[in-house]
């Protein structure tokens, strides 16, 4: 019973699925959403770092590096947005973030 | 290679309960504290891989940066969690099956596709395991290859920076200025008033 990369990939696909679901259960509550988002991106750093080394090249390896640093930066920047629209409103439920009337 | 099953198995089974957890956790707090156990389950994950570099900052970076923030965050706001869980189980049978969907989805994906499998990674992989250092090997793909999309990833960086101070700076005068054209138009007639003090009355 060898570890294939098919192992790999099904769990990326579990974890990513789990971020989905999250998004769609905790609807009203913002905070949740961006957990949900970084389960995402960390299915996607599975998936790169498993091709990466399963295939043999690096390139994934540093993608992932990448998509790393833009999920710190978008939980900061979505963290300050969060924090910034709870002072002006007093909550922070989704369907309450209406003002640009998008 | 059993080992080497039993702890892939490990992992990542805790991984998937703690992912599950961060999402269906009463509070956010907790939530909060599954998503660090995911993360560091993942970081064994890639040690298991053999990127232990991406491994180290996974931990550095989402445990210690990321997730820390989420905790501020999380901690510092007063909201009342209990009322933004309303809809959980009205949406639960529409996200169980767009859910379920789209795992079978990428489930005949991944079995339908052949990937090359095991082909280099088996015992030779193991034997170059500890002579070819990952991190070596990272920075000199790093620095020569993607070092246009490294500077552009810190210019990113620099961009968030930015972004986050100037949503949550608040501009209270706190501090006491000088405003320095204010000082220059000044006037004695208007600042300095004479008068006249009459002997042991004082003002």
């Amino acid at each position: 019973m060898d570890i294939t990369l098919n192992h790999y990939l099904f769990l990326g696909a579990i974890i990513f699925t789990i971020g989905v679901i999250g998004i769609f259960l905790n609807k009203k509550n913002v905070i949740i959403i961006l957990m949900s988002i970084e389960l995402i991106l960390l299915s996607v750093n599975i998936n790169l770092v498993a091709f990466s080394v399963y295939l043999g090249n690096l390139s994934g390896q540093i993608f992932a590096m990448f998509t790393l640093t833009v999920a710190a930066a978008e939980a900061a920047i979505g963290l300050a947005i969060l924090v910034a629209f709870f002072r002006n409103l007093g909550s922070i439920e989704v369907q309450k973030i209406n003002k640009l009337k998008g | 290679m059993i080992i080497y099953s039993l702890t892939f198995y490990l992992f990542s089974t805790v991984a998937v309960f703690s992912a599950l957890m961060v999402i269906s956790a009463k509070n956010p707090v907790h939530s909060v504290l599954f998503l660090i156990l995911s993360f560091v389950n993942a970081a064994g994950l890639f040690v298991l891989l053999g990127a232990e570099f991406l491994a180290m900052i996974l931990v550095v970076v989402y445990v210690g940066a990321v997730a820390v923030l989420f905790l501020f965050v999380v901690m510092m706001l007063d909201i009342n969690f209990v009322k933004l869980r309303e809809g959980f189980l009205q949406y639960l049978p529409f996200g169980l099956l767009l859910g379920i969907v789209l795992i079978i989805e990428l489930g005949i994906l991944f079995l339908t596709k052949n990937f090359p499998n095991t082909s280099n990674f088996k015992e030779d992989y193991f034997s170059n395991f500890s002579n070819v250092e990952n991190t070596k090997l990272i920075g000199s793909v790093l620095y020569t290859k993607y070092f246009f999309l490294f500077q552009v990833s810190g210019i990113i960086l620099l961009v968030a920076m930015i972004g986050s101070i100037t949503l949550t700076l608040r501009n209270k005068d706190r501090s006491k200025k000088q405003v320095i054209s204010e000082q220059n138009t000044i006037k004695a007639s208007k600042s300095i008033i004479k008068k006249k003090i009459n002997l042991g009355e004082g003002i």
